[in-house]
């Protein structure tokens, strides 16, 4: 039973560390049609920022749960502001742009911080027990924090003015710019919020991971994965594409090693591709958020 | 090949020519490491020559060129030590190669599968070997008598003449073969986009249902031309273990994927020229940027490929072209002639 229990809690894990990585790409991606391949390297600024203020004396809830979102937030907007905004309905060109930020973005952090990091943080919490097994509280806390998140997200998105107008525009640009609401500000403060969100999940899974320039290339492929394979609704999409795909990883890995366990997530997004190639959300929950 | 098809082709041909001046004319006047560095450069821009076409010519953005790429090397490596020489091992690699991209090709083309879907899938798919390969560290993974080595790759034996396992080619001997091989893909691919085939890939890539509604069955012409795209790459993986001496997974990471869809970018998609020349001068520019610490490798590409897609999107021998053919319309009549080649012509 407490075996049971300790896996079970070990793939919730999995598949809420993927919607973790992926929600802010989802959100960008949603709402944008904008595939931002520079969503690694917004993790990893998080990272770095959680690093940085940590050791410069700040708490490390504070900088988790404020300075990461923050500091990445802002540098979401003036990457929206100088390079996204020429590019929006070119899918391939934003595309291959944001392809040359994440790359900019990892030879800027490279040159600061060096390519790797001596300092890091480890998770602030200890160990919860399951019968008989131990489950890390760090991981406990990271599973709500993603449920919290999700709903926070929904909520803005159903019940704010923002969030009526976001999706007004998400689902008819002219005309919700002809009933005027300023779509280019929608945009920029969508980026803006995906990329606070993608700092948040950076910031959050720094103590696990570490900080090094080139972590984002290991969580792009996932987050990508997750939110193509959800398709275009952002809560529906990734929910469903995290717990299907994470799901997957989580058996697998259980069984045959954390290896096998990628390469199985990789190879079910293949197959889910060629049989919808929309995404889930492409073929059922058409209307949800 | 007819009269019409060789007059479209007179600037490849002229390309080619000088490639082969470049060939017999390098090793007198260049040092062996900087023939031997070339050597590496000549496999990528064969790498980079067949994403040219498959992506400029075909419309088919392939994240995971790469995948093909070090597959080939893989094949290459794996079945040259089994073998016990290179003859066949070469003829392995293009057919394993091409033969795992038609199946692949065939999952995507007949699934209907595109545009950023595909994208996603081919990138996946190079991730997937990536880790494969990274895992196999250990003597219980091997293929025959090749360790695959993990993380630590594997090294190739040298190229040898046909059917003679004894006489391996010297480095110089191997820039050879690197850039004869080149110049004939070059040519295949110049060749190719001027046959009815080619033609139809291209008007695929300029409105795919336009073409399907004209009766041509554009699932079949994309997987072929995304086949033969592949098994050129497989060549240039050849070329590549060669030049290198030994093969790694790191072949199939991200980063080599960018730099692949940069070296297209820049040189120009629709044209086969740019690509390869793009890729002479990016490879340079790394090579130098190397010997310096101030301005990071992953920094100045960055900016590169930023700079292009805003500025210059259609890369640099497109742009060149205009601007040649811009000027040139000042005489009316040679105007009229080059408006009707331009359309198809290629360079």
């Amino acid at each position: 039973m407490d075996l049971v229990v300790a896996v079970l809690f070990q793939l919730i894990y999995v598949i809420s560390n993927l919607a973790l990585i992926s929600l802010g790409l989802a959100i960008i991606f949603g709402m944008m049609r904008v595939i931002n391949l520079a969503h690694g390297e917004f993790l990893m600024l998080g990272g770095y920022t959680v690093v940085v203020a940590t050791n410069a004396g700040i708490n490390i809830w504070v900088s988790m749960l404020i300075l990461a979102p923050l500091v990445v937030g802002i540098i979401g907007v003036i990457v929206e502001r100088l390079l996204i905004r020429w590019l929006y309905g070119r899918m391939v060109d934003t595309l291959l742009a944001t392809w040359g930020l994440s790359l900019l973005l990892v030879g800027i952090v490279t040159s600061i911080f060096g390519a790797s990091t001596g300092t890091t943080v480890s998770p602030p919490l200890g160990v919860v027990r399951i019968g008989d097994y131990s489950a890390s509280g760090y991981e406990l806390f990271l599973v709500v924090v993603t449920i919290v998140l999700l709903f926070g997200v929904w909520l803005t998105l159903r019940f704010t003015k923002l969030g009526l107008l976001a999706r007004g525009t998400m689902q008819n640009a002219e005309m919700a710019s002809a009933l005027g609401v300023s779509t280019s500000r929608i945009y920029m403060i969508t980026f803006g919020l995906g990329a606070a969100v993608s700092g948040l999940a950076g910031g959050l899974l720094a103590p696990m991971t570490g900080v090094l320039p080139t972590i984002g290339a290991t969580y792009i492929a996932k987050a990508f994965i997750t939110v193509i394979s959800g398709g275009s609704a952002i809560l529906a999409g990734t929910t469903a594409g995290s717990i299907l795909l994470g799901g997957i990883n989580g058996v697998f890995s259980f069984i045959a090693g954390s290896t096998f366990g990628e390469i199985a997530l990789l190879l079910a997004a293949i197959i889910l591709l060629r049989l919808m190639p929309r995404g889930i959300t492409g073929r059922f929950f058409r209307k949800s958020l | 090949m007819n009269s019409g098809m060789l007059r479209q082709m007179r600037p490849t041909f002229v390309y080619a020519l000088l490639g082969v001046i470049f060939m017999f004319a390098a090793p007198s006047v260049l040092q062996l490491f900087t023939i031997i560095n070339l050597t590496t450069a000549i496999a990528l821009a064969v790498l980079a020559l067949s994403l040219a076409l498959i992506w400029g010519y075909g419309g088919i953005l392939c994240f995971g060129q790469v995948a093909f790429f070090g597959l080939g090397a893989y094949v290459y490596t794996i079945s040259a030590i089994n073998f016990g020489g290179s003859t066949w091992a070469i003829l392995m690699a293009v057919l394993v190669t091409s033969a795992f991209a038609a199946a692949l090709g065939y999952f995507i083309f007949y699934g209907r599968v595109s545009d950023v879907y595909l994208g996603v899938i081919t990138l996946t798919v190079t991730l997937i070997f990536f880790s494969l390969i990274r895992r196999t560290s250990g003597p219980e993974y091997k293929i025959g008598n090749a360790l695959l080595g993990g993380f630590n790759g594997v090294s190739s034996p040298p190229i040898n003449l046909p059917w003679n396992p004894t006489s391996f080619l010297f480095p110089e001997q191997v820039f050879y073969v690197a850039m004869a091989a080149l110049i004939l893909c070059y040519v295949f691919a110049g060749w190719l986009v001027n046959t009815k085939f080619g033609r139809v890939c291209v008007a695929i890539r300029e409105n795919e249902l336009r073409a399907e509604l004209l009766g041509y069955d554009i699932r079949a012409y994309k997987l072929g031309i995304f086949t033969i795209g592949a098994g050129i790459a497989a060549i240039g993986g050849v070329l590549f273990c060669n030049g290198v001496g030994r093969i790694t997974p790191d072949v199939f990471n991200l980063y080599n994927a960018a730099l692949t869809i940069i070296w297209v970018i820049v040189g120009g998609r629709g044209t086969l020229i740019g690509p390869v020349g793009a890729t002479f001068a990016l490879f340079y520019l790394t090579s130098a940027l190397g010997g310096q610490t101030v301005l990071n490798n992953n920094l100045v590409l960055g900016v590169i490929l930023i700079i292009f897609v805003l500025l210059v999107p259609k890369g640099v021998a497109p742009t060149i072209i205009d601007w040649v053919n811009a000027r040139r319309k000042k005489a009316p009549t040679r105007a009229r002639r080059r408006r009707g080649s331009r359309a198809e012509g290629t360079q």
